[in-house]
């Protein structure tokens, strides 16, 4: 078995007496789209926040490129490379598309203290930035406000900002979350095809996205991973059907 | 040419019109009330940096501007007293020079920036205005309680301290003087609004979530921009002293840390030339109304209400319209 690139060991995190994370343990393997399911409130966010840095485990540890980031925060992991896009569209809204790339593309390159020089014409930035665009399609749109752009558009914008970090790994909260049939369609395209340049952990409540897209799922209740396992698995899963998807989902 | 450049060049035009105009039929006290504009816009610009450009709502910039102003008034008391600042380790004098002056000036407010900023950044929101202010208050009783300095009453200065080459005292000088430092300030902040710092500044006012995403840490990046912030006001404290030959405690007060911001909303938030427009209708509004009737800040807080209520963008938002997306 290949080492994950992505891994949480036991952690657990409780907001007083609710148990969001019960000894979640789940791996990220190298070229797989790992998705986490799970029905409302089983602390899939809670989870993608402790991944990501911006919420801590009470125990446990979170490993990223064989290294122990438990203690690490956001900015750290994101350097690390961890791309990590938002249920909630988190962008610089009176931006324009391409600035917001370009935040993302200054964000990797890591030099962000220069006082003169006009971001917009940076080459090197601006290369960066518009590769990142053009591979999600919103290239032409790279010079409208970010808060013009639709919903999908949005979400599109959001991984293209997490493309420019050039990751490692990528951790996508419900990235399908409010886009149509259509969109959805799209997306699931898109993400198919960058599995190859960085794995991805996946949650998402689109289950047509989800049986099309992952390698593995794990299902989580209660802030308990209950399954893991290949689509296959987990749809003869009993526990998984009782707790889960109801009969007639599968 | 965008709207706003048009509006900026207007500005700068009317900057230089008047003057000339007051100039030709000798009205020195034109020029003086000039000059005051350009200082307290400059002490704008420099709010405008954290305010507008990091969203950062400082309700103590007076801390800064005081810190400028004594800067001047205890470097130039000590020269015309031919009495050290400090024997010993080193012999420190005091300086009537304006550009050693201003230098102190900067470093010292950047580094109390530095530390007021480190303390107040790890708040938001309400707490960050309300620690700001606290600092500034703090400070302003500091200076009242410290005899050494003139304490309540504040240091006079016989004759405004010198720059090479020029009469500071003849006003017209002094006024082109401070257009000099305004505009090369103004120039530096607009580079700084499109650097890649002022992305990631921006981009930490807008959504601070998305920044650290992308591995920015937005403490750091408000952070130096509070201190940029604070060494252009404490510049413009050094020449508002210089100004008055005049220093004194009220340049630490709340109300000058409210005046300032009224100046950057008044004029347009995130505007280039907005402190400027602000600082001018402030000025003048003082000078006009201010003739008429004592209570002429009920006209000013009428103004405000109304920039607030119905021009967001303050007078140059107004003006020029939205920002558009420019490439």
């Amino acid at each position: 078995m290949t080492r994950p690139v992505l891994s949480t060991h036991r952690i657990c995190k409780s907001f007083g007496a609710l148990e969001a994370s019960k000894d979640v343990t789940l791996d990220l393997r190298p070229g797989e789209i790992h998705a986490l399911i799970g029905p409302n409130g089983a602390g899939k966010s809670t989870l993608i926040k402790q991944i990501a840095g911006s919420l801590q485990p009470d125990r446990g540890e979170i490993r990223f490129m064989g290294r122990d980031v438990s203690a690490l925060d956001t900015v750290a992991r994101a350097r690390m490379g961890l791309g990590r896009t938002f249920q909630i569209s988190a962008l610089a809204m009176e931006y324009t598309v391409l600035q917001n790339v370009l935040l993302g593309a200054l964000g990797t390159q890591g030099n962000v203290f220069r006082f003169f020089g006009n971001a917009l014409k940076d080459k090197g930035l601006r290369a960066m930035a518009e590769e990142a665009l053009a591979r999600v399609g919103l290239l032409d749109r790279a010079t409208d406000l970010t808060g013009a752009l639709s919903h999908g558009q949005r979400r599109l914008l959001e991984v293209a900002v997490a493309l420019t970090l050039t990751p490692k790994a990528f951790v996508m909260d419900e990235p399908m979350a409010g886009l149509g049939t259509e969109g959805s369609a799209r997306l699931t395209e898109f993400l198919d095809g960058l599995r190859v340049q960085a794995p991805i952990l996946l949650v998402e409540h689109d289950m047509d996205a989800v049986f099309a897209l992952a390698d593995r799922i794990s299902v989580l209740v209660y802030g308990q991973i209950i399954a893991t396992g290949s689509i296959a698995e987990i749809r003869e899963n009993p526990e998984v059907r009782t707790a889960y998807l109801g009969d007639d989902a599968i | 040419m965008t709207r706003e450049r048009l509006i900026n060049l207007l500005i700068l035009l009317l900057m230089i019109a008047v003057p000339a105009w007051a100039y030709a039929v000798d009205e020195p006290f034109i020029l003086t009330l000039t000059t005051k504009v350009a200082i307290l816009a400059l002490a704008g610009v420099g709010l405008n940096i954290a305010l507008g450009l990091g969203g950062l709502i400082s309700f103590g910039h007076a801390a800064f501007f005081g810190i400028g102003g004594y800067a001047m008034g205890i470097l130039a008391s000590h020269a015309q007293s031919y009495t050290p600042m400090m024997e010993w380790p080193l012999l420190i004098e005091g300086t009537k020079s304006m550009p050693v002056i201003w230098l102190v000036a900067m470093l010292t407010s950047a580094l109390a920036a530095l530390l007021i900023g480190a303390l107040s950044l790890r708040t938001s929101g309400v707490y960050f205005i309300m620690i700001t202010l606290a600092f500034g208050q703090m400070l302003y009783y500091f200076a009242i309680s410290w005899p050494a300095y003139g304490g309540e009453d504040g240091l006079s200065i016989y004759v405004r301290n010198g720059f090479p080459g020029l009469n500071t005292l003849d006003p017209l000088q002094y006024l082109i003087l401070c257009y000099v430092v305004l505009f090369i300030v103004i120039f530096l902040s607009s580079r700084l609004a499109k650097s890649a710092f002022g992305l990631a500044l921006g981009g930490a006012r807008q959504n601070a979530e998305r920044v650290q995403t992308v591995g920015i840490a937005p403490y750091r990046v408000r952070l130096t921009a509070f201190v940029i912030s604070g060494a252009v006001t404490g510049l413009a404290g050094a020449l508002y002293a210089d100004l008055n030959r005049f220093v004194s405690p009220t340049m630490f007060s709340w109300h000058t840390s409210g005046e300032i911001m009224v100046f950057v909303i008044l004029g347009g938030v995130a505007r280039l030339f907005g402190p400027v427009a602000g600082a001018a209708l402030f000025i003048g509004m003082e000078h006009v109304l201010g003739g008429i009737s004592e209570f002429w800040q009920v006209f000013l807080g009428l103004t405000l209400l109304a920039v607030v209520l119905f021009a967001r963008g303050g007078l140059i938002g107004t003006l020029a319209g939205r920002e558009v997306a420019h490439d």
